[in-house]
């Protein structure tokens, strides 16, 4: 099964190929890197840029006007800090021109803790991206989920920023993607540059096929009746595999909503899991104070406070100003598995 | 200064007689209708029919004769446009009309740049390649490089982006990345770069900030051509956009012109604006003209009150228009609009 950089570089090439993506460019996106975790390579359409995110997200912002669908790539989402009054430009350009300039792009960086990334490699972006209003941002955790989200990015007429979760970009997947051949080692001497000397390598692209995860539509990873996980990115399979193992050893019955696009999220389908457990916990690994996750509880709050059974719970990282190198600062800084399993067993416990 | 730019061979030695007389006579109508919808503007904000003003008067005799040489259309054959919230003459020398600006000043829904949301002087004109101006300083050189892309991919035209803003925006990293950009070996940019140059950011002069001689002397890092005018000058600022933009469409490689010009008005409202004894590029060109017997004074009488009488008519039909109704937020949010999930009240 191909991992999640695999499944991206497969819809980009899907994109330059049919959906009329006519420039994939960033910091070492081209030949002969084709992008530090490799999404990019062997792609027509892409080429290096210099190291510059502003003219990166500026150049975009002015190709998605010309209506050449670009796709760029901020190499790491901590380093998108410096372009943020232009993702305001990308959110605001229709509405500002009175609804005259759409903004048909795609912004992909990746986000999160999990590689040993320290200070800024670590980062979350998720919430402050939920603030830029105007904009899409979506958030996958496998790599089907990754090459439909991707192909409805690139459709989408609005801007979209798409957050690879870095952890899980080597990660496989469980799911064919259409067209992926189901030899894993097959698609690897396929698509994947070779080690050392590339200037020859040329990909041979499988025959893939269009596949869309609709923006907006989260996923529920798995089913059960006790209480509802409510989460995205790489704490998504995460939270599952503690659901199963909660069921397998009769702790609970755990239903696992995988949000998969943050904005504009799926209300319809967390009302109603709430609805259906009267338990719920957010879980992201974005900070606490101003998390996403609090506006999710601010709402469930407001419009369902009495189909509660107990309090609504939030898990998230500790409100520090960055994540330390040393494996215990990092553990003790964003969600880890053991703290999902005591967040979900005090969830189980509250007496309603 | 690159080999390859041409300077134009004159037919005479004096510039004003190597245009066309009605050319001339076109261009001084716009600067004056520029003008005079400034001051309409200003009068506006200072009567509490609009809010900031922010605008271009005393930039005309460089922003018309620019306004005047876009290749103008929709889509990558045609220029682009970036500009910034001095560039009324620009956008008035393409064909807009002075009604839309003053429908922006007064944020009516019928305001066709902004739907009553964004200040005066915002243009956004999808038909004419305007791209949203924004408020945000210097942004536009950061979004002028996706065009430049755009056209230097597209083979065969000769359409070009063109980008502008003041002096005191250059210390911002947008102009160095698009220097940067439009110059870089694996694919130069189309890309006309322009400066306004008026001497000030709001209330701080540039010559205590900039060490610079020149803007345009970052040109010579690249290699590329750079050049600074008068831009009080319309004749002259003619010319040099004419050289620039020649040099660009066929090299298909970017440009740096900087015009220094005055500020009659200071930056904005918000430094009260009221007029500043700085040289007058129309009462300049007037006077060029009338000494050449290419306009007499009757003739340039009809062209202010004309323009007055358009602007007033303008005024008036705005006043009846209506303001746009709070649920309009909602409106451009998506491009598809938003679903009945969508947060929308505003808290608990």
């Amino acid at each position: 099964m191909a991992n999640m950089a695999q499944a991206i570089r497969m819809a980009l090439h899907y994109g330059e190929e049919n959906l009329g993506v006519k420039e994939i460019f960033g910091e070492d996106v081209g030949a002969p890197l084709g992008g530090v975790f490799t999404v990019s390579q062997g792609l027509k359409k892409a080429w290096n840029s210099p190291l510059d995110e502003r003219g990166i997200v500026g150049a975009a912002l002015g190709l998605a006007w010309a209506g050449f669908r670009p796709v760029a790539e901020v190499q790491f989402v901590d380093y998108i800090f410096n372009t943020i009054d232009l993702l305001k430009l990308c959110g605001n350009s229709l509405w500002a021109s009175g609804g005259k300039f759409k903004t048909p792009m795609v912004i992909m960086t990746p986000t999160g803790s999990g590689i040993h990334g320290s200070l800024y490699h670590s980062h979350s972006f998720d919430s402050i991206a939920t603030k830029i209003h105007g904009m899409k941002v979506v958030c996958p955790s496998t790599p089907l989920d990754a090459y439909g989200l991707m192909l409805s990015a690139i459709k989408d007429d609005n801007p979209v920023l798409f957050l690879k979760p870095k952890a899980l970009l080597r990660a496989k997947g469980v799911e064919l993607i259409p067209g992926e051949p189901a030899d894993e080692k097959a698609l690897k001497d396929m698509i994947d540059a070779p080690i050392g000397d590339r200037s020859n390598w040329k990909p041979k692209w499988p025959k893939l096929e269009d596949f869309s995860i609709p923006i907006g539509q989260a996923k529920i990873s798995r089913e059960g009746r006790d209480a509802t996980i409510i989460t995205h990115g790489r704490l998504a399979p995460i939270c599952l595999d503690v659901a199963n193992e909660f069921a397998e050893a009769g702790h609970g019955d755990l239903e696992v909503i995988d949000l998969r696009t943050l904005i504009p999220y799926d209300w319809n389908a967390i009302t109603t899991s709430i609805r259906k457990t009267g338990r719920v916990i957010f879980i992201n690994e974005e900070t606490e104070i101003t998390n996403f996750g609090e506006h999710l509880i601010r709402r469930v709050v407001d419009e369902m406070f009495y189909e509660l059974a107990v309090r609504p719970r939030l898990l998230a990282g500790k409100a520090v100003p960055g994540i330390g190198l040393s494996p215990n600062l990092e553990y003790a800084s964003v969600p880890q598995k053991v703290d999902v399993e005591n967040a979900i067993r005090e969830l189980l416990a509250d007496p309603a | 200064m690159s080999k390859k730019v041409h300077t134009l061979t004159p037919k005479s030695n004096d510039p004003y007689l190597r245009l066309d007389a009605q050319l001339l006579k076109r261009m001084h109508n716009i600067m004056v209708r520029g003008r005079l919808l400034e001051e309409r503007l200003i009068k506006m904000s200072k009567g509490g029919e609009g809010f900031f003003w922010i605008g271009g008067p005393g930039e005309e005799g460089f922003n018309v004769p620019l306004g005047f040489q876009v290749k103008k259309g929709e889509g990558v054959q045609f220029d682009y446009l970036h500009l910034h919230y001095r560039s009324s003459g620009i956008a008035l020398a393409m064909g807009a009309e002075v009604i839309d600006t003053i429908r922006q000043m007064r944020t009516t829904a019928t305001d066709p740049y902004s739907r009553g949301r964004n200040f005066v002087n915002h243009y956004a004109v999808p038909e004419w390649n305007i791209m949203p101006v924004s408020p945000t300083i210097e942004t536009q050189y950061s979004t002028a490089i996706g065009t430049g892309i755009a056209q230097a991919h597209t083979k065969g035209t000769d359409s070009l982006t063109i980008v502008n803003g003041g002096d005191a925006g250059t210390a911002e990293g947008d102009f160095h990345s698009c220097l940067v950009w439009a110059n870089r070996p694996a694919l130069p940019l189309p890309i006309l770069m322009i400066v306004v140059n008026n001497g000030f950011g709001i209330s701080t002069p540039a010559a205590e900030q900039h060490g610079e001689k020149n803007i345009a002397d970052w040109a010579k890092t690249f290699d590329m051509p750079g050049k600074t005018i008068n831009g009080n000058d319309p004749v002259e600022s003619y010319f040099a956009i004419q050289e620039a933009m020649a040099y660009i469409r066929k090299e298909r490689r970017p440009y740096l012109l900087e015009a220094k010009t005055s500020r009659l008005y200071g930056h904005s409202s918000s430094s009260g604006a009221n007029r500043i004894p700085e040289p007058d590029c129309i009462k300049i060109f007037e006077e060029q003209m009338l000494k050449r017997n290419l306009i007499d004074e009757k003739e340039i009488e009809e062209v202010w009150t004309s323009n007055r009488n358009l602007i007033d008519d303008a005024y008036q039909q705005v006043k009846q228009e209506p303001y746009p109704e709070g649920d309009d937020i909602w409106y451009g949010v998506f491009a598809e609009g938003l679903d009945d999930t969508y947060p929308k009240k505003g808290g608990s």
